[in-house]
């Protein structure tokens, strides 16, 4: 399976960005190949509108299946989600991505 | 003549100019005074008059038709807003996101995203004598006010000859709607409180007007609270200030109740008539003479 974290760098001790459109990367842990992936999504600076569906097409392009986040999505994202049938956990915010895959398989995380 | 009554922050008295200034007026001239703050108008709760008009106002957003479309991606591609998005086989389109500017529908191969007219509020037109009011109101959800606005001055434009005086009742801030509700006045009050949250933004809404060669000038509401760091600031930028309204709790009564001031506040009345005088001495060459 496939997860996806919102976050501010790409390593296992980086920080998670709370934010679900503005994120600064995007970093997927594949747990069937253990592989740790990112996408830099930092050019959504640029934009003034529209970053949230922009950051959920990304994620879906991504194939993940779990989204890790911190606030959660706001509605226009959240609709995207919807559809694509990710999963969507929240208030990893102020973690490091390894606390928040942690606490994700721990079942610590709220479901969005 | 086009007056554009403007403020950088909210609650200094736009609402309160804007409704005396027209009933002052409408006294001895033709006069509309349009509510252009569709997200909260609120003029007419200040004047006693009759709906004569109302309609519905429409954007245009464009609706996926699936049948023949190839995926191509093209919408997604052109659209600045990420209004319209790809996600594998489907195409989605977020109305509240779209600036209605036609181009993934325009360059749609396969004409698969036709515009469609979707509500975004309504305007209603009121008359009393020689005073006309027209005001805008976003439906609730809706997050452009732009296009509303845009609509309200069109409507405006087609109702009303030259001689007629409009009166523009802005949004407050200095973001696009008071931009799209301040460009073709021909002069804008920015009307402010002496107060330092006054000043501030009353600098920020006087940079924009600057930046967007506008004549302008100052008026100071609720005068006597606060310092006098405004004046000093006009004085030395060379902005002349137009009026000085003075803070008295009779206003602060008055316009709780809904009602008119300059009729009862002779102190009010003053002002407004330097103001009219003002705002005649620009307009000097053309007509009506206030």
């Amino acid at each position: 399976m496939k997860i996806a974290f919102t976050t501010k760098g790409t390593e296992w001790d980086s920080k998670m960005d709370p934010r679900f459109g503005r994120t600064e990367f995007f970093v997927v842990y594949n747990e069937d190949t253990k592989e740790l992936t990112s996408v830099d999504n930092k050019d959504v600076e640029n934009d003034a509108h529209g970053a949230g569906p922009k950051a959920a097409q990304r994620l879906f392009e991504l194939k993940a299946e779990v989204l890790i986040t911190g606030n959660g999505p706001g509605g226009n994202a959240a609709t995207v989600l919807q559809k694509t049938g990710t999963t969507c956990y929240i208030g990893a915010g102020e973690m490091t991505i390894k606390e928040a895959y942690d606490a994700y398989k721990n079942n610590d995380l709220k479901k969005f | 003549m086009k007056v554009a009554i403007a403020s950088g922050k909210g609650g200094t008295g736009k609402t309160t100019l804007s409704t005396n200034l027209a009933s002052f007026l409408s006294e001895n001239n033709k006069v509309v005074l349009t509510d252009l703050d569709v997200e909260e108008p609120n003029s007419g709760l200040f004047l006693k008059s009759e709906l004569i008009h109302s309609e519905d106002k429409f954007k245009m957003i464009p609706e996926w038709n699936k049948t023949d479309c190839t995926l191509c991606g093209n919408c997604q591609k052109v659209c600045n807003y990420h209004a319209v998005i790809q996600l594998g086989d489907m195409i989605m389109v977020f109305p509240e996101l779209c600036h209605s500017c036609f181009a993934c529908s325009e360059l749609c191969p396969t004409n698969s995203l036709p515009m469609i007219p979707q509500k975004m509020g309504e305007l209603k037109h009121f008359k009393s004598k020689n005073l006309d009011f027209v005001e805008s109101r976003i439906k609730i959800g809706e997050e452009q006010a732009v296009p509303l606005i845009k609509q309200t001055l069109d409507y405006i434009d087609e109702n009303f000859d030259d001689k007629v005086i409009k009166i523009y009742d802005a949004p407050p801030g200095t973001s696009c709607p008071v931009i799209e509700a301040t460009k073709d006045a021909d002069f804008v009050i920015l009307i402010t409180e002496p107060t330092p949250f006054g000043l501030n933004d009353v600098i920020l809404a006087i940079d924009t007007m600057k930046e967007l060669k506008k004549e302008f000038g100052v008026v100071i509401n609720r005068c006597g609270i606060g310092n006098d760091d405004i004046i000093k600031y006009c004085d030395k930028h060379n902005i002349t200030i137009i009026a000085k309204i003075p803070n008295q709790r009779a206003i602060a009564e008055l316009y709780s109740n809904g009602e008119l001031l300059w009729d009862k506040i002779p102190e009010v009345k003053v002002e407004l008539e330097k103001i009219a005088k003002y705002l005649t001495a620009f307009n000097i060459n053309a007509k009506p003479t206030l």
